[in-house]
Formats: C-alpha cells, structure tokens, sequence
C-alpha cells in the first residue's frame, strides 16, 4: 500500500474514517447534538473530497477497480446520504431514541461503505463481500425503532428474505465458478455462452439483485419493509441502497455479461414492464403514504430499467442521469413525509387534507417531487424520464417505452391523488402549522433546487455522458 | 473585438428582480419592492445604453458593416446533433435598438408606477410581474435563435395576459386578459408550424445561419410545395400570422382595445411600446427570407399592414375611450411599420423601408409611451376613461397638457418632431415601391392628426366640465417620465438611423424628397385643422355629421363589427356545429373508454392484492418460483 492506493480508494478510506471518529466520538460524549453535527459535518468533508480529481486505476491484484464513472456514482450516493443525514437530525433527536444516536450513524456508514466497495470490486468475492456489507446492517436499521413491534417485523422480514435472496445469489455465483474457473470480472468477461447452467447462474445472480432493486416479483419485502422501518431508513432504502444496486447491476451487465446481452436485455424487458405494472397497480390503493411511496419506488425501478436495456453509453448516462434526480426527487417526499411524522406522527394519506392551508411551503415542495416523480415539466423527473425514454427508443424497443408512458400516466394519477388532497380536500382540522428544524430545511432547500436545477441546467446531463460507459 | 458577455446581466437582472419581489412579496413594504424594482431596470437601462454605445459608436476600426456578435450561448437542450436548442445573446443593429427602446419604456413606466399605482392592492405583485415582463421582452430581442425567441414570446404573451387582468376582481379585465391570451395564442399555433416547416427545410434554428444571404437556405430554397404554393411561402406566411398576432394586425387585431382594462402603465409599456412591436420586429429579423426567397409574404405584409392602418384609423375617429382611441392609433402606427417591411429593399437605399420601419417603431415607442402616460395623468385626475367628460383640463394639468401637446403633434407628423422624420421615410419608401399603399398612408397621416387633435381638444380645451373634485397635477413621479418621453419625442428624430439600422448593416445616404414632405405636412395640418373647428369649442357640426353619416358613423363607432363577426363565428359556428358534437364524443366515447380503462385497472389491482399478504413464507414462495419460471424459460427459449 502506498499513497497514490489510498487516493484510488478514497471513498471508502475517507468513510472508514469517518466511521472510525464517530465511534471514538461516541465514547467521549454524551451528547446527541454533537454526533449528529459531527456526522453532517464528516459526510460533508467525504462529499467534498470525492470530488477530487485523481486517475483511474486497479489495486489488490485487480479485485478492486475504479474509473471515473464510477467515481462519479460513489459521489452522486455521498451527496443522497448528505441530504438524508441532515434530514434525519430532527428525527433522531426524539427521545425515543435514547442516548445512543451514533448506532444510526455507524450502520449507515457501514452499508454505504459497502456499496462503494461494490462498486468498485473486480472480482465476485469482493462484489459479495460488499453487498452483504451494505444489506445486513439496514437490517438492523429497519429495527432501530426498538419500542415498535412493527419495526422489529420489518427487520426480521429483511434479514430472513435477504438471506433467501444472497444465498441464491451466492448459489448462481458458484455455478458460474463451476463453468469458467475464475471469478474476476476481466477473466469471466466475455466467458459467457448461455449454456443450460449458465443461465441457470445467471438468473440467480440477476435475482439476487433483483431483490435488491425490488423488481418484480423479488419486490415483496418492499412494502412491509418501508411500512414498518423508521421513514428515514424507508427512505434511504429506497434512494441510496437501490441506486447503489441499479449502479452495480448495470456495471456488471455491460462489463462482464456482454456476452449474453440478447439474454438479459429480454430479461430486462420481462422484468421491467411486470415492476412498473405491479408497482404501479398495487401504488393505486395505498393509504399509508409510506406503503405509498414504496410501491412508487418500485415502479420507478421499473422505469430506470429502460435506460439499462440499451446498453449504449447513452443508455448507462441516462439511467445515472435518472438515479441523480431520483435521489433528489424521492428524499424531498420522503423529507416531507418526514418532517411532517416527526411533528405530528400522522401518515396516512387522509391526514394531508387541507395541509396547503397551513404548511404551503410544504405541500409545494411535496407537490414539487410528486409532480418530478410523476414526470411533468417542467421539474427534473420529466427530463430523466424523457432521456430514458429516448435511449430506449433508440434500441428500437418502441413497445416497450409505450407500456412505459401507459404506465406514467397511471402513476400520474396516484400522485396527484397526494396533490389533490393537499390543495383540494377540505378538512375541518388540517394538520396545524409547525416549522421545521435547521437542518430539515437546509436538506428539504437541497431538493428543491436539485429537481429544479438538475433539469434545466444541461451541463449535467453533458457532464454524466462524458463519463458514461456502454458495452 | 469587444467584449459584450455582460449583456447576459441585462437578462438576468430582471429575471432576479422577478422571483425576488414574487417570493417576497408577502413579506416585503409593498414600496420597497417599487423602489428596488425601479433601481434594477435603472441598472439595466445603463447597461443597455452602454451596450448601444458600444456596439454602434465603437466598433472596431475598419469595419464598414455593423457584424452579428453572439457574445454568449450555450446549448440547452441537447436532443441529437442536429436538433438542439440553444440560448444565448445575438447583438445586431435591431436588438441593440430594441434593448434600449425596451429598457427606456420600461424605467419610465417603472417611475411612473410609483406615484400612479400608490396604494393599489397588490402593488408587488405589479412590480413583480412588470420584471417578468421586461426580462421576457428583453429575452424575445436578443434570441440567438427562432425557438429561444419563440419561448420568450409566450412568456411575453402570459405576463402580458397576467397584466391585463391585474384587476381580477373586475370581470371586464379578467375576459380582456383571456381575449388577449386566446386571440394571441391562436396566431402563435400558426407560428409554431411555420418555424417547424422552416427549421424542417433549413435544418437550423439559428437566426445567424437562417438570414445569411450568401446561405444554404436563402441561395438554395427549397423545391417542396404544399397546394401549388413553396413550402417557405407557407411558413413565412404563418410566422407572419403569429406576428400579426402580437401585433394587432387586422383580423388578428380584436385583443387590442379590450386589453386598455389593465392598468395604464401596463398599456403604455405592453400595448403601445414593446410587446405590439414584437410581431415588426419578428418580420425584421426573418427580413432577408422574407424578401430573398418568399417575395409573396412580403406582399402580404405590405397589405395587412396598410389596410390596418387605415382601418385602425377610421375607428379611432369616432371612439370616445382615450385609452381606446389611442390603442387603435397603436394599430394603425404598427401598421404604417408592417408596410414599410412590406415595401422594403436589401442593402443600401434599397432598404429604405426596413430602416424607415425601425425608424418608426422606435420614435413611436418614445411618443405612444407617452400618450398613455399622459392618459394616465389625465385618468388619474378626473378618475374617467371617457373624454365626454372631460374638458378645459389645460389648466389643471399644466405639465400633462404641454408634454401631451408635443406627443400629439409628434404623432400628427409635425416637423421638427421625430415621427416627422421616420413616418416621412415610411412614405418615401412607400411612394417608390407601391403608389396605391402610398396614397392610402397619405390619406391615413391626415386622419391620424384629425383623431389625435379631436382628442386632445375635447380633453384640454372644449367644454368647461364641472368636477367632483377639482383635478390636480400628478406627483413629480409621474410627471418627470412625461417630461423625459417629451424630450424623447422631440429629439430621437435626430438620431441618423440611416447609418446604424439598415437592412444589410452597412450606411447609406438619406435623402429628403421634400415632393412628399411637404404634402404629407400639409394633410396633417389640414386634419389639425378640422379638429380645431370641431371641437375646440363646443360646436354642433361633429353631431350633425354623426346624423348625416348616420351608417358609416355607426360602423366606425362599433368597429366595423368585427368582434361581433368573431362571436359569432366562434358561438354559432364553431360552438354549436363542431364543438359540441366533439363534446358529445369526448363525454360519451372517449372519457367512458377512459373510465373502463380506469375501472380495469383498479379491478385487476383488486384482484391482485393477495400477493401481499405480509407472510414470509409466501414471500419466499414467490421469490424462488419467480426465478424457476425465468430459468425454464429462457432454457426453453434458448434450445427451440
């Protein structure tokens, strides 16, 4: 090891560090303001250094890999976990919590530690390696609020079906082990011949980070999950874990398995309409608006499956493109469901009646994501839609984007379901007026000017599709 | 070369100003926002005035054309390599003209606001949107290209549509506003199709390639036609449609009086000064296209344009609004502007008419600004729109009276005056190109000096009306506007245009062809004339023609019942026989399509939320038969 190493690996070196300050922080302190200051502050300084330009390069003997594009997804997930850190501060203050509010921090960190690890791994090994790291903690997570018994369920449901979902992930890997005798990412590369048993691996493999990115029909722990789990976790589950995942998937599709992209790209296609469709149908009749915006993230997955059928560098822009608002778009609702379940404890759909009357800064910005979400101009979502859509389209998988619009504007209407009851719904008691923390607001600002800015301002899109990568 | 990058600040100050004074209004004095407001376009107005100094007046040396300097672009939307669009800066002589002519319009109506809207409900709001205003104005002018000047005209349209019906618990101006919106929109679908069938043919949108007489499009044209007709015919012809949209141009032209409902700066700055000329402007820019490969549009423009004016002109006669009559005025001035595009050459003094055209759109910015300014003052005092009741007001407003005296006879066509000099060049070019066009704009500058004089003397002289309260001067707010458009007015016709706005950008000699001044002058005196035996005193003779002419009378008052024509077009016609058997169609074909459509999709979401059932173990059920059934299924497809 030497110092340029520690500069390829910055990502992960600067977390671990991060990690490791908390945990010596938490021994010397009472405190709960000063962890949580710290920990903004500690994910502030990661952010920042990500975005130092070094070269691209391969440590330990190639197992571990990184090259600007990946770089630039290690920091579009800093910048999601940012905004979440400073979204959860208020939260976390409560005093259900207890004392011990670095637990949240230390978990968080670990997975996303292992998501960049993840990334960035050249070898299968490590890829495992990583993916437990970032899946088992949320596990733990998902279980934070201990005095709950639905909380306990929700973690209890991730632990058992994730496990159901690594080992036959691991069992694929093995497969592919049997059949090519390697399981670096440049030696299986091009190995693959749609044999009986490679297929066979592969759609383990492809199911195990199908659950990850909750498509259909690995998709049932979702709900459950994001129901039960404090909103915070739901919310960093939906953004920063699947993005991670979608991130990795389409790595590894373009890199290793290229050889039998007629295979995965129908795959892909199966997959895709069935998530938007059943996300969709089942986001219909949700009254819990975290089950809500479950059942909305997993149609969503459904949509940035479009941008990785095509498999071009315009493709791979578009999907990352998609994931960057994504993030911004998804942590403003879920900040605003938040925000509003910190002062309240209200969750219900029925529960927002009237809010415009009393908290409008709120509604509109929760109108805001719902309607970037939806995919209306002029807000970010439209234009990732719109790119993904297109680079689809340009693989000539025309039926597949109009199942796609179909499937839009049955999303519209249960978003503006959300928007109706803020701004139309008469309700004798709304939800009074209250105001939000520092923190809160400074994070829910930051979303605000992303689905603005991310859409109108097109030197992102240019600055994504210089570093994109396709087959 | 120079540097003009900070011409960008010119858009974005105003653009500022608007979501600074939007999003705080509620918590901002309400003066304050009038104030901030008023120092930033003062700011803008420098940096445009600056930006005219340096493009007209310090130009590199040994240039002898004035060049087309795109100082800042950038791509917005990039849809493939051909198609995208861009925004940016263009500086050429016309949009440098126009930033100053807008920016000088809109500080004065900024100023005047101050003392005429004080105390009106929703003041910020007002500044507000006069910001959006200006920074879309100002956006339209300096577009790079046909699409970047397309979305900055409907912005144009909806602040203009948000500032007609400011007063929105007034139903008239909320029904002017919509008017307004639908009429101008309406000619903008005709706009649209004309810049996708041009950018079809031309395979850009950049104004710089498009009108570049040595390029593709206006060398090569184009061998598509459409009904017998080229293709660039038609989409000139329907960019001219959008055009005489804004620009009030007959048939298009019904908006105009009803939009006076705003509030008088409003009218001043949008309906007599910037936004009307927008549809000139429009056939300035594409003026090489017009005239090198389309010939026939331009002889459409030509028309449109001198019968607006004439028609325009006959109306204002008998109107009895001063807004009114001064909207109609407005009409028929742009039309006199149309018809100099119309009968214009390329290069030199060929291009008589194109300089003469921007010549006059902006000594008529200066003095319609402030003819409704002056309105303004007047309205302001006797609290009326309507100069029945109004008379002997010289004594009362001593400073509107002589700024308005001067604006009146600037319009009149009186010399030394500046519309003098610009509606002379507009003759001129008229009398060498098309003797007919020439003898109707002849006739038009004498009914012109005779409606303008009719007004003025029924205002300031006449009857001595009684008031309810005796009418006093504005607050110097308003009145120094006057007086800086009054010295505008009398002086811009100085300003050799001949040498700075010309069709090609090079100069060429002017002139004077005293044949028709000196004729022209003289029909102006003779309407000024009249004027003053009809009405300076309280005389029977304007009744008695009323009666005499009792049907010419009668069309003129309800302009020619054009807006009838349209009711009736739109609510017998359009309403009854294709709108509601359409709506028939929709309620009871479309929408009940829709609804099963919806019921379908809630019944199979109903049928399907059993697969939810919070178990575990059926998770997992489904987990590994889902990746059984991929697996024999693509073994299966892969071996058959």
């Amino acid at each position: 090891m030497n110092l340029e190493s520690f500069l390829l690996m910055r990502h992960e070196v600067m977390l671990t560090i991060a990690l490791l300050i908390i945990l010596i922080a938490e021994l010397s302190t009472e405190k709960k303001n000063s962890i949580i200051n710290l920990s903004i502050i500690l994910m502030f300084i990661t952010t920042i250094v990500g975005f130092f330009p070094v070269p691209e390069g391969t440590l330990f003997g190639g197992m571990y890999q990184t090259n600007h594009m990946t770089v630039l997804m290690k920091n579009i997930l800093n910048i999601g976990t940012l905004i979440l850190f400073l979204q959860v501060a208020e939260w976390i203050k409560q005093p259900q919590y207890g004392n011990k509010v670095s637990e949240f921090y230390l978990l968080i960190l670990s997975t996303l530690i292992g998501m960049n690890f993840m990334i960035s791994s050249g070898h299968f090994l490590m890829f495992y390696i990583g993916l437990e790291l970032a899946t088992i903690p949320i596990a733990a997570l998902a279980a934070y609020d201990r005095a709950k018994s639905i909380s306990a369920e929700a973690g209890i449901k991730l632990i058992l079906s994730s496990a159901l979902s690594s080992g036959i992930l691991l069992y694929g890997l093995s497969m592919m082990y049997g059949t090519i005798g390697s399981l670096y990412f440049t030696e299986m590369a091009g190995a693959f011949m749609s044999t009986p048993l490679q297929t066979l691996g592969f759609v383990f493999f492809f199911a195990g980070m199908g659950f990850k990115i909750s498509l259909v029909p690995f998709h049932l722990w979702t709900a459950d999950v994001y129901e039960g789990a404090p909103i915070n976790v739901a919310s960093y589950l939906s953004v920063i874990s699947k993005g991670a995942a979608v991130f990795i998937l389409a790595i590894l599709l373009y890199t290793v398995f290229y050889s039998i992209a007629p295979m995965w790209k129908n795959l892909l296609y199966v997959m895709a309409v069935m998530t938007m469709t059943v996300g969709n149908l089942f986001a219909l009749r949700q009254k819990n608006m975290k089950r809500f915006l479950a059942f909305s993230s997993i149609a969503q997955a459904g949509f940035i499956l479009l941008g990785m059928i095509d498999g071009t560098s315009m493709g791979m822009a578009s999907m990352i493109y998609f994931v960057l608002i994504y993030i911004f778009t998804n942590l403003g609702a879920f900040g605003v469901v938040s925000a509003i379940s910190v002062a309240t404890g209200k969750e219900n759909m029925d529960d927002y009646n009237g809010l415009y009357k009393t908290n409008p800064s709120l509604s509109l910005l929760m109108m805001l994501s719902l309607f970037s979400l939806a995919g209306i101009p002029p807000v970010a979502g439209f234009f990732g839609k719109f790119f993904l859509f297109t680079s689809a389209a340009n693989s000539g998988y025309y039926w597949l984007v109009f199942i796609a619009v179909i499937n839009a504007t049955i999303s519209l209407y249960y978003y503006l379901l959300v928007v109706k009851a803020m701004f139309i719904n008469n309700n004798d008691h709304p939800i009074a007026y209250f105001k939000s923390g520092f923190t809160t607001r400074i994070a829910l600002l930051m979303c605000m000017i992303g689905i603005f800015v991310i859409g109108l301002y097109s030197p992102i899109y240019e600055f994504i599709r210089m570093f994109s990568t396709g087959m | 070369m120079i540097d003009f990058s900070y011409t960008v600040l010119i858009l974005l100050i105003p653009l500022f100003m608007f979501l600074l004074i939007g999003l705080t209004s509620g918590k901002m004095k309400p003066a304050l926002s009038g104030y901030i407001g008023t120092l930033a376009m003062s700011v803008v107005t420098l940096l445009s005035y600056y930006t005219a100094y340096q493009y007209f007046f310090n130009r590199p040396a040994g240039t002898e054309i004035f060049e087309k300097i795109v100082p800042f672009h950038t791509v917005w939307v990039h849809f493939t390599d051909t198609l995208y669009v861009d925004l940016g800066v263009l500086l050429d002589p016309i949009s440098v003209m126009m930033l100053v002519v807008i920016t000088t319009v809109s500080l004065m109506v900024h100023i005047y606001s101050i003392g005429y809207m004080h105390g009106e409900k929703g003041y910020s709001r007002f500044y507000a949107f006069l910001s959006l205003f200006s920074f879309s104005m100002l956006g339209l002018v300096v577009a790079t290209n046909i699409f970047q000047m397309y979305m900055f005209w409907e912005l144009v349209g909806v602040s203009s549509y948000l500032l007609i019906s400011f007063y929105y618990e007034k139903p008239t101006a909320v029904s002017a506003g919509k008017k307004a919106f639908i009429v101008t929109r309406f000619a903008d679908l005709g706009f649209l199709i004309g810049i996708l069938i041009l950018s079809y043919i031309s395979g850009t949108f950049n104004f710089v390639e498009l009108t570049d007489p040595q390029g593709a499009l206006i060398t090569q044209g184009t061998s598509l036609t459409f009904m017998g007709i080229s293709a660039l015919t038609w989409a000139l012809t329907l960019i001219f449609m959008g055009g005489a949209g804004k620009s009030a141009m007959f048939p298009l032209h019904i908006w105009l009086p009803d939009a006076m409902e705003g509030p008088t700066p409003v009218s001043a700055l949008i309906h007599a000064a910037t936004m009307v000329v927008a549809g000139v402007y429009l056939v300035a820019r594409l003026f090489p296209i017009y005239y090198f490969v389309v010939p026939d549009a331009l002889t459409i423009v030509a028309y449109v344009g001198g019968f607006t004016s004439l028609f325009a002109a006959v109306i204002a006669c008998t109107q009895t609004d001063i807004k009114r009559v001064l909207a109609f005025s407005t009409m028929s001035q742009i039309g006199y502007m149309m018809l100099a595009l119309g009968v214009s050459g390329y290069g030199g003094e060929h291009g008589l008419g194109y300089m003469a055209s921007m010549f006059h759109l902006f000594t008529h910015a200066m003095f319609k600004a402030l003819l409704f300014l002056g309105a303004g003052a007047i309205i302001h005092a006797v609290h009326t729109n309507d100069m029945n009741h109004m008379g002997g007001l010289r004594k009362y407003l001593p400073i509107t009276h002589i700024t308005f005296l001067i604006a009146t006879l600037t319009i009149s066509g009186m010399p030394p005056f500046s519309a003098y000099f610009s509606k002379d060049e507009i003759l001129v070019a008229a009398f060498e190109h098309d003797k007919f066009l020439f003898f109707i704009e002849y006739a038009v500058s004498g009914i012109t000096a005779f409606y303008m004089f009719r007004l003025y003397f029924n205002v300031f002289w006449g009857k001595s009306t009684h008031y309810h309260h005796t009418p006093h001067e504005s607050p110097l707010t308003m009145t120094v506007p006057l007086m800086i458009l009054a010295v505008a007015s009398m002086f811009t016709g100085f300003i050799p245009f001949n040498d700075l706005v010309t069709s090609n950008g090079a100069a060429f000699e002017l002139h004077t062809d005293w044949s028709v001044a000196i004729p022209s002058v003289a029909i102006g005196l003779v309407g000024i004339a009249v004027a003053w035996i009809f009405y300076k005193k309280q005389s029977a003779i304007p009744d008695k023609l009323a009666v005499t002419f009792k049907y010419p009378y009668k069309w003129s008052f309800n302009k020619f019942y054009i807006d009838e024509v349209y009711l009736f077009v739109t609510k017998k016609i359009i309403f009854n026989r294709i709108s509601a058997p359409v709506a028939w169609f929709d309620r009871h074909v479309v929408d009940a399509s829709m609804n099963g459509i919806s019921w379908v999709t809630n019944a199979i979401s109903d049928q399907i939320k059993g697969l939810q059932s919070g178990q575990l173990q059926k998770y997992g059920f489904v987990f590994v038969s889902g990746v059984l059934i991929l697996t024999f299924a693509f073994v299966y497809f892969l071996f058959n």
